[in-house]
């Protein structure tokens, strides 16, 4: 690379020369549009930040019918509006870990029974009011309550009580938990002024922005928080979060440069983006998977060698390639990838093999054909894996009959009712809480009815365990029952798909869901 | 009394009843629907205590014949009663929804119903020859294809290749006439590719229609030009079927408009209702059954008007 194509794009990097005449400055170097628009973006990176200017993101999932409470938000929308106006008490970190936030620094007793959150201290709310430890008990306790409609009621069961002292926030649990502060990131426990009581849609928060204004499943307009304590968040001046439901109008609104970043770009539409020259596609590889999920309990899956003949007659590299169109990695029946941070790599596989499929047909005795329900919106694509499942299970010997059930009344009439469906999971930042969601005897959406008292003890004794070599070995050993015993088919993890513009600089991979755990707008800046 | 203010007054009453009608209809169709309010309000963890409890409170368990009388009385006065979901009163969320719906309606039916006619007018003048097989092709090709199909077509070359408009048509209040207008550019075009052919077809069956009669035949024996026979002695006699049609599509440019509304992501009605049937937010619904209701009642009465006013032999009837 020449050094005066090198000084140009970092002279465009800092603004003092506009993108266009760069590109035809490259262009009569006979550099092409692609590279010189990368050399934009690594200088962009190594210049640093620039503060001001206007980033629009477009994101799927919001509708008129959501409300500002951070307890019931349940989109990607929903999640993206939060993180812009609120903040938890920690956060996930870029590369795992985690990223103190309202709270400075956290410890927790030697049994991992107490754990202390000690609040940041000066920070204070968008209304001026400075942050207390009562105001996050307040928060808490309006999560934890038996009247709580919150999402995350599930994850504050397993607290014995909780005080506000000074400047500390000290959680006691029932039970040894090590992961507790990972169940603090929780989207839903965004700290508000007196836990939100009086008014929980308020959006009064301690993030880096303000919201301005907004039409609920339309538009959310935010100003920078002036007073906001951390300085790397929060480039842009204003943020203007727009709903984009529909696939195509998310691509072009993207493509037409209406907005500077969207998520879930479809798969089959994502390697044709990223060869616009403005645009470039970003996946993250995720704890999200698509599922085919058997009830344990209920005949005929409460027979292990039938699940197992199912587990082996699915083609996973297949479904890999044509559903999730190669962006995505195939899964090994339990819900657990390189994603999480004790994950195993040594697990025996489960491959596609109709001889064993078989040879556990024949074991488990069961002669006829299975019933598999699916819809569209189970996830994307899933009457087409279905069908490229019941031609793999036919190699095998399998009779698979698909039974496709509309999209509405999915969730509440198939899914955790019958006793064979597609579905997805978007994944926890945790072993633990995947395993405690959804595999625990006991769990609100066991939805394979899997009950193992083995993995059940594993499971209470793992997260009491400091020692992070032991803890490891536990979750194998759980994972292994999963794959052996449980009624979860997992062919395959999708990656989180993302577009970005290169009117924005300063993407990085990131940890948690799409669009860098949904911090892209405050982490991403406006480069030219 | 003149005979024509009886005839109005009529149409009025016998509209009046229709609504009436069809509010029995949409109340009795949500009351068919499974579940209730208060089941889809709690939801799967619901105590059957929670339940009678919230039914007591919402009044569901009077009888439906005194809940339907007592939900038409608020809405003959304005109240539509408040969102399940939201918590927030229906009338204010749909003005601004139904604003921005009849702000749309509005622009693609200024230029969609002149220019219909326009070209109706135009095909009459030169009918057989090539002018008016050109206008009949093209907008017989519009209306064939789907209006989703129109629309990525024209998000793809004039949003995404030309950059002359928006692909996404989200307005909100602080937004200028100008800026609005140009916001909602796609979106109008495709509304009036879509609903230019029917109109445009009616004017010329109807005008060709009165042009065989034989006054026209004198006009043209006077020496009259063309033109002039059709816009001055022709059009008047066909301006009844002409509204009726127009006030059709007017009708579907309100109440028809949800793809249109959900590929340029414009806030309006159609977005509106689909979003609270999927959450079975039937107070809602019911308010959006009623609303399109009336608006099709309404335009269709303005038509029956129109005809009679401009037909003197409706005017006075023997």
């Amino acid at each position: 690379m020449s050094n005066e194509l090198k000084f140009l794009s970092n002279r465009v990097a800092r603004g003092l020369m506009d993108r266009r005449s760069f590109m035809g400055r490259a262009a009569a170097m006979g550099v092409g549009a692609t590279a010189a628009s990368s050399l934009i973006s690594t200088a962009a990176l190594a210049a640093g930040p620039i503060k001001g200017g206007t980033i629009k993101v477009g994101v799927q999932g919001g509708a008129t019918t959501d409300s500002l409470d951070p307890a019931t938000a349940a989109n990607d929308t929903a999640i993206q509006v939060l993180r812009m106006w609120g903040e938890p008490l920690v956060e996930l970190g870029q590369s795992g870990g985690l990223e103190p936030k309202v709270a400075e620094s956290f410890s927790s007793s030697p049994d991992a029974k107490i754990w202390t959150f000690k609040i940041r201290s000066g920070i204070s709310f968008s209304d001026g009011k400075p942050v207390t430890a009562e105001d996050v008990l307040a928060t808490m306790k309006r999560h934890a309550g038996e009247e709580s409609k919150s999402g995350a009621l599930g994850i504050m069961r397993g607290i014995e009580s909780m005080k506000a002292e000074g400047d500390n926030f000290i959680v006691e649990l029932k039970t040894p938990n090590a992961d507790l502060p990972y169940l603090m990131t929780d989207y839903h426990l965004i700290v508000q002024p007196d836990g939100g009581v009086n008014d929980p849609a308020g959006a009064i928060g301690t993030g880096p922005y303000i919201l301005k204004d907004y039409e609920m499943g339309v538009r959310f307009v935010f100003e920078k928080n002036p007073n906001y304590w951390d300085s790397e968040l929060g480039h842009a001046s204003t943020v203007e979060v727009l709903v984009l439901n529909d696939d195509t109008a998310r691509t072009s609104a993207l493509q037409s440069g209406q907005v500077d970043m969207i998520n879930r770009v479809p798969p089959r539409v994502a390697g044709l983006m990223d060869r616009l020259p403005n645009v470039d596609v970003r996946t993250t590889s995720g704890p999200g998977h698509y599922v085919f999920i058997m009830h344990c309990d209920t005949a005929p899956f409460d027979n292990k060698d039938l699940r197992l003949a199912l587990k082996y007659a699915i083609n996973r590299e297949e479904l890999v390639e044509k559903i999730l169109f190669g962006y995505g990695s195939v899964g090994n029946d339990t819900p657990i990838n390189g994603s999480y941070p004790y994950f195993s790599d040594d697990l025996p596989v489960h491959s596609y093999d109709p001889d064993k499929a078989a040879y556990h047909l024949k074991q488990s005795g069961f002669d006829g054909s299975v019933l598999l329900r699916t819809s569209d919106n189970s996830f994307p694509s899933a009457p087409d894996a279905s069908a490229l499942f019941q031609q793999s299970a036919k190699a095998a010997g399998i009779q698979l009959d698909i039974k496709r059930e509309p999209n509405d009344g999915y969730w509440s009439e198939v899914w955790n009712q019958q006793p064979f469906c597609t579905s997805y999971w978007g994944g926890r930042p945790t072993q633990d809480q995947m395993f405690s969601t959804a595999y625990l005897s006991t769990a609100d959406w066991n939805d394979t009815r899997f009950k193992s008292e083995s993995f059940d003890d594993l499971l209470l004794s793992a997260r009491a365990e400091l020692d992070d070599v032991k803890r490891k070995e536990m979750y194998r050993e759980m994972s292994l029952i999963l794959m052996e015993d449980g009624g979860l088919i997992c062919p395959m993890f999708n990656d989180f798909i993302d577009a970005t513009s290169n009117r924005v600089a300063g993407w990085e991979t990131s940890a948690g869901y799409d669009l860098m755990n949904s911090y892209a707008p405050m982490k991403m800046w406006v480069a030219g | 009394m003149s005979p024509l203010i009886t005839l109005v007054a009529q149409r009025i009453a016998l509209g009046l009843l229709l609504l009436l009608a069809v509010s029995v209809l949409i109340f009795a169709g949500t009351e068919l629907l499974p579940g209730d309010v208060a089941a889809s309000i709690l939801g799967q963890s619901a105590t059957p205590e929670a339940l009678a409890n919230m039914r007591r409170d919402m009044g569901l368990d009077e009888p439906a014949v005194s809940r339907y009388f007592s939900w038409l009385f608020s809405a003959i006065q304005g109240d539509l009663g408040t969102a399940l979901t939201s918590g927030q009163e229906i009338s204010s969320q749909i003005a601004s929804r139904l604003g921005n719906t009849l702000f749309l309606a509005f622009w693609a039916a200024v230029i969609a119903v002149p220019l219909a006619v326009f070209l109706g007018l135009l095909a009459v003048r030169y009918e057989g020859r090539w002018p008016d097989k050109a206008i009949s092709a093209v907008t017989l090709a519009s209306i064939s294809l789907p209006e989703f199909f129109i629309g990525y077509l024209l998000i793809y070359f004039v949003a995404v290749k030309l950059g002359w408009f928006p692909s996404v048509a989200t307005i909100y209040p602080s937004m200028s006439l100008g800026e609005k207008l140009h916001a909602i550019g796609l979106p109008v075009a495709v509304l009036v590719m879509v609903v230019l052919a029917h109109m445009m077809r009616m004017t010329r069956a109807a005008i060709l229609n009165v042009m065989q009669s034989a006054y026209i035949e004198t006009a043209e024996l006077k020496g009259l030009n063309q033109f002039k026979i059709i816009w001055r002695h022709a059009f008047p006699n066909a301006i009844a079927p002409v509204v009726n049609v127009v006030m059709l599509n007017l009708a579907y440019l309100i109440v028809g408009v949800v793809v249109v509304e959900v590929i340029f992501v414009y806030p309006g009605m159609g977005q509106y209702l689909v979003d609270h049937v999927s959450k079975r937010d039937v107070p809602v619904v019911q308010a959006c059954g009623l609303i399109f209701a009336a608006v099709y009642i309404g335009l269709n009465l303005i038509a029956d008007v129109v005809s009679i006013a401009t037909n003197p032999r409706l005017r006075h009837p023997k």
